[in-house]
């Protein structure tokens, strides 16, 4: 225990100072843990690859365990043998793992690259640094997606999310995801609380009450999803009218597969994902896992990623690095959720105040939908 | 008897008594069979038995509060819940805190109650942040006094009250002790740091507060005690017990090292010490009492909380009590996955009677074929099947299309089959159906062709022979199909996950909820265990009712 945490102190020092880590002293491979799909993709084409290339003997293997990391994480902790070097996980998750010391914690500044300009790490992350042991990569957003085919002929395609409680105006299915999380917020929000004041009224039982109330004047109509996948499926069969997913899993059902489906960005909801590094990893894959979070979350490799999926990069330096889709040609940019066109109107999910009151909100919820 | 003249016991060859050697050579014989079957003893024990014991146990352990916080949980013991509670638990509360944030497990603590009492998550968060500046005030206060308060030496010298001092070994085994409950691991060595009995009898909150200081360097930092600046808690335990005027009278004949520095404080004026303004004002919250009740309602090291929240109640002041309607759900799971399970149960048998009936009495080449046919589906991955359930039965799906095609549904009005319980029994039914017929294949198999015949030439019609001859022998066929079938369908968890909406879904998604997501394994574990009583207790009535000696698994 002792020897262990005294090795892992020195690494993350030396590493951190830059200094006198040689290849010798890292380990040869990695396990790198994330979603799958193409999202795994995008980041296995931006940063790990060419890490691998740089780094010739090293190789890394993912484990598409992102969605039950947390669990997993705890257990392996519990059983004393953590085989994962670097996990991939949304924020919230992240913060749960810090508080659950299975996290290690970083200092920004000394184990990530500054920008190009030379602005420090935790200035070019800024807020996007949720946790001390959060490495943020891209911003995400949760948005809907709509049927264009489907819109009532001489009705205007629906341009606000209080489009989906208008059951008048836009009849059909809709589809959201089976938790309280945005789904009470945009409920308040489309009842008429203030932006700035959803959470105070989400925090009083009234609040909650009229969430779900707003929630029961289309709870017939809703379909809910739990895995991202499912609206983009549900859109494409026509099940749905409009549904909420993760607007890079609507980008591709729209821009690669040609589906007659459009964005409404109205009120998406930002979230982030990110890496964090396990806590109580041997020396040796400490800092190898070190070595490849700095190259891997530098400026050009957040940019680089964002040619493969329309998440936008969690650097501010990277975003006027964005280009074009690698194979089809287009511009990015306007496909990210951060572009100024889209962003004009959106939700900042309050982490804070999520992880105090997930478990009552969510115990309630639950009963609502069984009832 | 005709043995009046041997009045002993019976003799072996050897001259033993024959009981002794028969009970020896018997057992040589059951250590042989032992032996034998050890491999796959201790392999069900490690893999099989040991995790139900550690999930039983999960579900009522909370060693996490006790191990966390100590003195509060002492100072709390009397607190009566009325209002906030007073100065001392405040300070106990500080000490704890400011250990607790070192080692990084007050998050874990905040995690642990949050899930009793919303909003304490963040409270401990924000709290441990704060406490290394609440200290900070009295170290300040004190290095002003006297710049020797800032040197790592100076307090090792002192704390350790010279050397020759006699020493206070229990204090600093306690302090260890409680740093191993604190960190979950066993800590031996020589720390080399001893504190002094005479000063640990003066100062004895600094010299506790110094002794896991102490503790935690040597241990877990991996550091030399005599070279680190001691915590601000170890400055702030100082300033309180130079609150206390007897201290100064003590340390009036004190010759120790450093008693010229400590007299010097004592007489000087420190920061008033008001942990409770200081604690408060780091987060307000901890002014409320429900905070305070929660942590002294899940002070004790096992708890019946999990079990409480599983059956849809709670712990309140005023005893225990039925959460508010809007709050219950785990009753509703329960009574639904009984249902169901007893739905889709019955949905096989009677789908699967026929079919078992089929295979068992046609010619070898056609049952061979229909064998293969229940089997197939059997072998597909279970994800595929539920999918192609999706495809089948959803609103635009290949059912409705049909209807709607031959004009028995109007396009507006198609039929809703998915996302509700329906969805979930068809595709369950569907799933286990081979569950159900293989072991109905099996005893049916058995059941000799001639019986029906003999029932028929003796004038029963075709009914009275099946119903009173053929039935009853497929009884035990039925028994063991549908106790499988059950047994599986109570904790399926990934078809109802995918086509059960939210009417459809069983207990077993909660359960996976709260591994996976919610991490509150012991709620998880309090469902699981409640789950594998109900299979217990229905498998005992089963037993009653219908006899386990009539279930025939091949």
């Amino acid at each position: 225990m002792k020897l262990t945490k005294t090795l892992l102190a020195t690494t993350a020092l030396t590493v951190a100072a830059g200094t006198a880590v040689t290849a010798q002293d890292m380990a040869n491979s990695m396990t790198i843990v994330s979603w799958g799909g193409a999202y795994q993709d995008s980041q296995d084409k931006a940063y790990v690859q060419p890490y691998l290339a740089a780094n010739s003997g090293v190789t890394a293997t993912w484990d598409e365990s992102s969605a039950e990391a947390v669990a997993k994480l705890r257990a392996m902790n519990e059983a004393g043998n953590v085989t994962w070097d670097l996990v991939d996980v949304v924020a919230s998750d992240a913060m749960r793992l810090c508080d659950e010391g299975l996290a290690l914690e970083l200092d920004h500044d000394e184990v990530l690259a500054a920008a190009p300009d030379g602005t420090s790490a935790s200035d070019d992350f800024g807020d996007l640094i949720v946790s001390d042991c959060f490495v943020p990569q891209i911003v995400y957003s949760t948005t809907f997606g709509y049927r264009t085919d489907m819109v009532p002929e001489g009705v205007e395609p629906p341009s606000t999310v209080c489009d989906v409680f208008d059951l008048a105006k836009y009849p059909g299915k809709r589809s959201l995801q089976k938790r309280p999380i945005d789904n009470m917020e945009w409920a308040l929000y489309c009842d008429g609380v203030a932006k700035d004041e959803i959470y105070d009224v989400l925090g009083t039982d009234e609040g909650v009450d009229r969430a779900l109330a707003k929630l029961g004047t289309i709870k017939d109509q809703v379909v809910w999803w739990s895995a991202g996948a499912e609206t983009p499926q549900l859109l494409a069969d026509g099940e749905v009218f409009i549904g909420s997913t993760y607007n890079g899993r609507l980008f591709s059902a729209i821009a690669e597969q040609n589906q007659p489906i459009a964005m409404m960005w109205d009120m998406q909801s930002f979230d982030l994902d990110g890496w964090i590094v396990p806590a109580g990893l041997p020396a040796d894959r400490l800092a190898r896992v070190m070595d490849f979070l700095k190259f891997a979350t530098d400026t050009q490799r957040l940019a680089d990623q964002a040619a493969y999926i329309s998440y936008g990069p969690a650097r501010a330096s990277s975003a006027p690095l964005v280009g074009k889709h690698a194979d089809l040609g287009i511009d990015m940019a306007p496909h990210m959720p951060t572009d100024p066109a889209n962003a004009g109107n959106v939700h900042i999910y309050d982490y804070e105040w999520w992880a105090d009151n997930r478990d009552d909100l969510d115990a309630k919820f639950q009963s609502w939908l069984a009832q | 008897m005709s043995d009046t003249t041997q009045t002993g016991p019976m003799l072996a060859a050897d001259g033993t008594p024959l009981k002794r050697s028969l009970r020896r050579a018997l057992r040589a014989q059951k250590m042989r069979a032992l032996a034998l079957i050890a491999p796959l003893l201790i392999f069900v024990l490690l893999t099989f038995i040991a995790p139900i014991v550690d999930m039983l146990f999960r579900s009522v352990e909370n060693q996490i509060v006790g191990n966390t916080l100590p003195m509060t949980v002492e100072e709390l013991r009397d607190w009566d819940a009325a209002d906030t509670p007073d100065e001392q638990v405040f300070r106990a509360l500080f000490f704890d805190l400011f250990l607790a944030a070192e080692a990084k497990e007050h998050t874990k603590l905040g995690s642990r109650l949050n899930y009793e009492e919303s909003g304490i998550s963040s409270l401990f968060r924000t709290s441990g942040r704060d406490v290394a500046d609440i200290g900070e005030v009295f170290q300040d206060a004190l290095e002003e006094i006297d710049p020797a308060f800032e040197e790592a030496q100076v307090w090792a010298e002192m704390m350790s009250g010279g050397a020759g001092a006699e020493a206070n070994t229990r204090l600093l085994s306690n302090q260890i002790g409680r740093l191993e409950q604190l960190e979950s691991s066993a800590f031996n060595g020589d720390i080399g740091f001893v504190p002094g009995a005479e000063i640990s009898e003066i100062l004895p909150n600094t010299a506790r507060a110094y002794a896991a200081f102490a503790g935690f360097t040597y241990f877990v930092d991996g550091d030399v005690v005599a070279e680190e600046e001691p915590w601000e808690a170890v400055y702030a335990a100082l300033a309180v017990d130079l609150e206390d005027p007897a201290t100064a009278t003590a340390l009036a004949s004190y010759s120790g090292p450093s008693a010229d520095m400590l007299r010097a404080a004592a007489a000087a004026e420190l920061p008033p010490i008001d942990m409770k303004a200081a604690m408060i004002d780091s987060n307000k919250d901890w002014a409320r009492p429900n905070f305070w009740e929660t942590i002294q309602t899940y002070s004790p090291p096992y708890t019946t909380g999990y079990f409480l929240n599983a059956v849809d109640m709670e712990k309140t002041p005023n005893g225990i009590a039925l959460r508010s309607e809007d709050e219950r759900i785990y009753g509703i799971l329960f009574k639904r996955t009984m249902f169901m399970s007893l739905m889709i149960t019955f949905s096989c048998v009677a789908l699967g009677y026929p079919i078992a009936w089929l295979l068992a009495n046609l010619p070898s080449r056609t049952s061979n074929l229909l064998m293969i046919l229940v089997l197939l589906p059997f072998w597909t991955s279970l994800l595929v099947r539920t999918s192609a359930w999706k495809v089948m039965l959803q609103q635009q799906g290949v059912i409705n299309d049909v209807l709607v095609w031959l004009g028995l549904v109007a396009d507006e009005s198609r039929l809703v089959m998915i996302n509700n319980q329906f969805g979930t029994i068809v595709a369950m039914t569907h799933i286990l159906l081979p569950f159900m017929i293989l072991p109905m294949y099996s005893v049916m198999q058995t059941i000799p062709q001639t019986y029906l015949r003999a029932a028929k030439s003796l004038g029963a019609t075709n009914w009275t022979a099946f119903w009173r001859v053929y039935f009853p022998q497929s009884v035990p066929g039925i028994g063991a199909g549908s106790i499988l079938v059950f047994i599986l369908a109570i904790g399926y968890y990934i078809t109802p996950e995918i086509v059960g909406g939210t009417t459809g879904t069983f207990i077993s998604n909660r359960i996976a909820y709260h591994i996976s997501s919610s991490l509150n394994w012991g709620l998880a574990a309090a469902l699981g265990t409640i789950l594998l009583a109900v299979v217990l207790i229905l498998y005992w009535a089963y037993d009653k009712i219908v006899g386990i000696d009539n279930v025939k698994l091949g």
